[in-house]
């Protein structure tokens, strides 16, 4: 590990003129030092800044403050009742103590789990830009079967960002130059030729707060993880699903997928095949094929095409029989 | 009688408040650190390695490589023969990925490691060869150390007279211990003699090779092991941690401590090797075995000589009038393998018995019912006698608690939800025996007794049955004895492997005592009596020595995901006397799931193009989590070893075999299809 100059911040304003690379849990981050993946030459600390609440918007939408740790907003009686995917999705990640120390702006900003991004003896284009991609032809059998390029193959590995992004919620953070605040379909830009790209904030931008917007369709959502054992593993394919049926009829669907780009991917198509339709099992495989018609498997990760579209119909079975 | 009932560790307290003192914990004054460097191509040759800027940085006091290293012995040796992995340090070659080729020293850790990422090293590359397949061009014939293949009757005959004959392929992956404890030694010199404190399963048969590797007497070289997190048998061997730190504080004139990252347990200590294995069966209409011919592959280095046993079950759990037993090696670009959570058994037993298995489907037989059926009397290829087999009973026994009666013998008709849920069976047999070892024992002045033994406990508990074996010897309370473990001056004695080290020290202490006995009436104390027990050791028993097992498992399948999760877990086991019931089934339950980890979770992953090992750390490897692991039930027939003067048989890997082939029975009965690889990831089982 080597030395870095570390600081706490008491202020916004103080952790953006520190002109550093921000911690929080440090559940990623201080890993990736430890195995030289990451070299910042400053961190500052931004936990002691008033960012850890969790506070109901004028709109009736919840705010998560960004350094509000998992357990915290896991356990929040407003998240279990109005976005219940988004407590799950926290509780299937990580373990209990990981969870007491990682936070809600931490872990969308999470590096991926790829074998060979995590070794800095291995060429990573995530990593050093232009060295390559050994994923591609390498071990791959839990990366991307969507929008993945030669560049990088990798997935994103949070399972938070996956119901964020069904529920179109909103990263809110300040710059020097003033604040801003992006949509969670659009935080994360498609990994095309600069997979080291991950975010589209600003530089410097410091996350402050997630919105989570009102929306009656979030009060009926599942976050469903499969996974190579029952705990403490990375998705292989998640599903975060949300289902309003009125008279037999889908009013609202929202449905994103985690462990199969290198994004959060919202499954924009299923929705449209099922928005104005009936609520039916036929209409949930026709709508799962839809979005999966334009997945390109690896050599040796054809199955989570299978997955994905099993366990999309899985969840929204499950959803509709909630009723 | 101490013997017999439960009591807790002796190093309990110790070991769960932090204060039992492991390999890299003990302090030593003027202590320097190493840094391993290991080799990133799967084969080749240094072409430089440039430690100018690594010297430079603070606090770095020496980089040894293969052009400043002191020559090591190259007749060191393992216990298979000849180990060329040993002698480290000592040319260009990279015979595969991972190989240590520097060690960086510095005054800290953190100068060390920072040392290590400035030194510059160039390879040649040359092509490797990793592709491990039974039918691989390079395959021979393994070492025959543990006695010839079997070879009885006429297979092809009774093959072809065979009602059905089930003839399948079985493949294990390569499996990494994963102890909690990475490997680490710190080691220092004195008057020409070399101290260490080391992680590993045998301390003085570590001092033998050591001795071999510096070229001095075995009585100048101190090892100490006294408490060890864990081996597995992955610390059988004399580990790169110690060689490097013992060349390290010579060449720098002062203490030096090696502790391995978790990704260097990975890349430099050895695996158990991949297995790939063809199992046929022949049996008649009835379900009586005619044939049995069990042909396993695995891999190894042409570094060092390995076997990896597959084939034991074949030749002792059932009778058959054709019994042939075949073991090939195929040497390959990588570590070499070291023996892991019973060797040969577990995997071969993953195959075996899920090929038994198959003759029952095909039959329409029972599982349990065709295990029955087929219990020879005498060994089914020695024709020896068993001294004691409780096999049946551990059968029967276990059907009676799982509740297998009830079992509906159809495949992937019972549903719970969305579930598929089945259940599965296997037994399993592991050698059991003793090998030499010495205890001394002194009948102190104040009537307490202080016992020394060579003996190491890596996790089992022997500090704690040692102790009770003593006292019961000597006729008094645990109290008054003091036990001297994990120290190569305490006297030969065999490690902590192959399911022999209670046994062995167990025999040693007893007969130490008995002589001690006969001394002590009218002795001026203290008196000590010392007793070395090679020479009572019958290495050619009329009789085959075993401890047996059944495993009855229940899973559930999600056949739209491919999840399999383990619901139940019980094993009977057959082990002889027991010395401590409590510790005991802890060790055979922590056995288990293993052999759990191993059926579900565990596989060591190289690139296909570089070679190198993907999988190098817990994230990448994966073992069971607690959310894995059901209830488990271990528990005892009653049995007693008469070629032991006290009973008892090793069971230290008997827990692992026969779990594997449960399980994948068990999925095959939930789910109607056969998983013949291991691990039946969900990849496996989902259904295209």
């Amino acid at each position: 590990m080597r030395e870095f100059a570390y600081q706490r911040a008491t202020g916004v304003r103080e952790a953006l003129m520190a002109d550093a690379r921000y911690l929080a849990g440090g559940t990623n981050l201080v890993d990736l030092m430890k195995t030289g993946v990451e070299t910042p030459d400053r961190l500052v600390d931004g936990r002691g800044l008033d960012l850890g609440g969790i506070r109901t918007a004028g709109d009736g939408g919840l705010v998560l403050g960004a350094t509000a740790t998992n357990s915290v907003v896991a356990a929040d009686a407003r998240v279990r009742r109005d976005y219940p995917a988004v407590s799950q999705a926290l509780l299937a990640g990580a373990s209990g103590q990981l969870r007491n120390m990682a936070t809600v702006g931490g872990n969308l900003l999470q590096r991926t789990r790829c074998a060979y991004f995590a070794d800095p003896s291995e060429p990573c284009n995530r990593r050093e830009p232009g060295t390559g991609c050994p994923a591609l032809h390498g071990v791959h059998h839990n990366h991307a079967i969507l929008d993945w390029t030669e560049h990088c193959v990798a997935t994103h590995p949070s399972d938070f960002a996956v119901p964020l992004t069904a529920f179109d919620a909103v990263v809110r953070y300040e710059t020097l130059a003033g604040p801003g605040e992006i949509p969670l379909p659009e935080f994360y830009p498609p990994v095309g030729g600069r997979p080291d790209r991950e975010t589209v904030l600003p530089p410097g931008a410091l996350i402050t707060e997630v919105v989570l917007p009102v929306a009656p369709v979030t009060r009926r959502s599942r976050y469903r993880k499969v996974r190579e054992r029952a705990s403490y593993a990375f998705a292989t394919v998640s599903v975060a699903a949300a289902l309003d049926v009125e008279d037999g009829v889908v009013r609202d669907v929202r449905v994103a997928l985690g462990g199969v780009a290198s994004r959060p991917w919202r499954a924009r198509r299923a929705e449209a095949a099922l928005l104005g339709g009936p609520a039916t099992p036929e209409r949930f495989r026709t709508a799962a094929a839809a979005e999966l018609a334009a997945a390109e498997p690896l050599r040796d990760n054809a199955y989570k095409v299978t997955l994905a579209r099993n366990l999309i119909v899985a969840v929204l079975t499950e959803l509709e029989g909630q009723r | 009688m101490i013997v017999g009932t439960p009591r807790p560790r002796l190093e309990g307290r110790l070991k769960v408040t932090g204060a039992a003192p492991y390999a890299a914990d003990v302090p030593v004054p003027g202590l320097a650190h190493g840094w391993m460097v290991t080799a990133t191509v799967s084969r080749g040759r240094i072409r430089e390695l440039d430690a100018a800027a690594a010297l430079a940085l603070p606090g770095v006091l020496a980089v040894l490589d293969h052009t400043n290293s002191r020559r090591l012995n190259p007749d060191a040796a393992n216990y298979f023969g000849p180990d060329g992995s040993l002698p480290l340090l000592q040319d260009d070659v990279v015979p595969h990925a991972g190989r240590p080729v520097a060690l960086v020293v510095a005054e800290t850790p953190e100068q060390a490691r920072a040392g290590a990422a400035a030194l510059r090293i160039g390879y040649e590359t040359e092509p490797h060869d990793l592709g491990f397949a039974l039918d691989h061009p390079a395959a021979r014939p393994a070492s025959t150390l543990f006695g010839p293949e079997a070879d009885t009757g006429d297979l092809a005959a009774e093959l072809a007279a065979s009602a059905v004959v089930v003839d399948e392929v079985y493949r294990t992956p390569e499996e990494t211990h994963s102890a909690i404890e990475p490997h680490a030694a710190t080691a220092w010199w004195a008057d020409g003699h070399l101290h260490a404190v080391d992680t590993d399963q045998g301390p003085y048969g570590i001092s033998r090779v050591m001795a071999t590797l510096f070229e001095i007497d075995r009585d100048r070289v101190h090892i100490r092991a006294e408490h060890v997190g864990g081996g597995f048998g992955g610390k059988t061997i004399c580990g790169a941690q110690l060689i490097l730190a013992a060349m390290a504080a010579e060449h720098v004139g002062r203490p030096v401590r090696v502790a391995l990252t978790r990704r260097q347990v990975f890349l430099a200590t050895g695996s158990r090797p991949p297995t790939e294995q063809r199992v046929r069966i022949g049996a008649d209409a009835s379900g009586r075995l005619r044939a049995i011919h069990h042909h396993a592959a695995f891999a190894l280095s042409p570094l060092a000589e390995y076997i990896e046993w597959c084939t034991e079950q074949a030749r002792t759990l059932y009778a058959a009038p054709a019994i042939r037993t075949q073991l090939t090696a195929v040497p390959l670009d990588m570590l070499p393998p070291c023996t892991m959570r019973g060797p040969g058994a577990t995997p071969g037993s993953f195959a075996f018995e899920s090929a038994v298995d198959e003759v029952a489907e095909r039959l329409g037989i029972d599982p349990l019912d065709l295990r029955l059926r087929n219990q020879p009397s005498v060994s089914p290829v020695s024709g020896r006698p068993f001294s004691t087999r409780r096999l049946v009973t551990c059968l029967t026994e276990g059907a009676r608690r799982f509740g297998w009666g009830q079992r509906d013998p159809r495949p992937g008709v019972r549903r719970e939800g969305d579930l598929l849920v089945g259940t599965g069976v296997a037994c399993a047999a592991f050698i059991a025996g003793t090998f030499p070892s010495s205890a001394s024992i002194t009948a102190e002045a104040d009537g307490t007794f202080t016992v020394r033994s060579g003996a190491t406990d890596i996790g089992t508990g022997a500090r704690t049955a040692l102790t009770a074996v003593a006292a019961d010897a000597l006729g008094v309370t645990t109290e008054a004895i003091r036990l001297r473990i994990g120290d190569s001056d305490l006297g030969m004695a065999a490690d902590a492997g192959g399911s022999r080290g209670t046994t062995s020290h167990v025999f040693a202490i007893t007969e130490t005592a008995k002589a001690l006995r006969e001394k002590l009436p009218g002795a001026d104390l203290p008196v000590t009596a010392t007793v070395d027990t090679t020479p009572l050791i019958n290495w050619q028993p009329d009789q085959e020595r075993n401890t047996y097992s059944a495993i009855f498992a229940e899973v559930t399948a999600d056949p739209a995901t491919g999840e399999v999760r383990v619901r139940r877990l019980l094993g009977m086991f057959a082990v002889g006397r027991v010395i401590n019931p409590l510790l005991a089934r802890g060790q055979l339950t922590g056995a288990m799931i293993g052999g759990l980890s191993m059926a579900l979770h565990e596989e060591g992953v190289h690139d296909p193009v570089s070679g190198r090992l993907v999988t190098a750390d817990l994230a990448g490897y994966h073992i069971a989590a607690h959310a894995d692991v059901p209830a488990i039930e271990a528990d005892f027939v009653a049995d007693y070893e008469p070629q032991d003067t006290s009973g008892v048989n090793g069971l230290g890997e008997i827990g692992s075999c026969g779990t594997a082939a449960a399980i994948a029975n068990a999925v095959w009965h939930a789910t109607g299809t056969r998983q013949r690889t291991l691990p039946i990831s969900l990849s496996r089982v989902l259904s295209p």
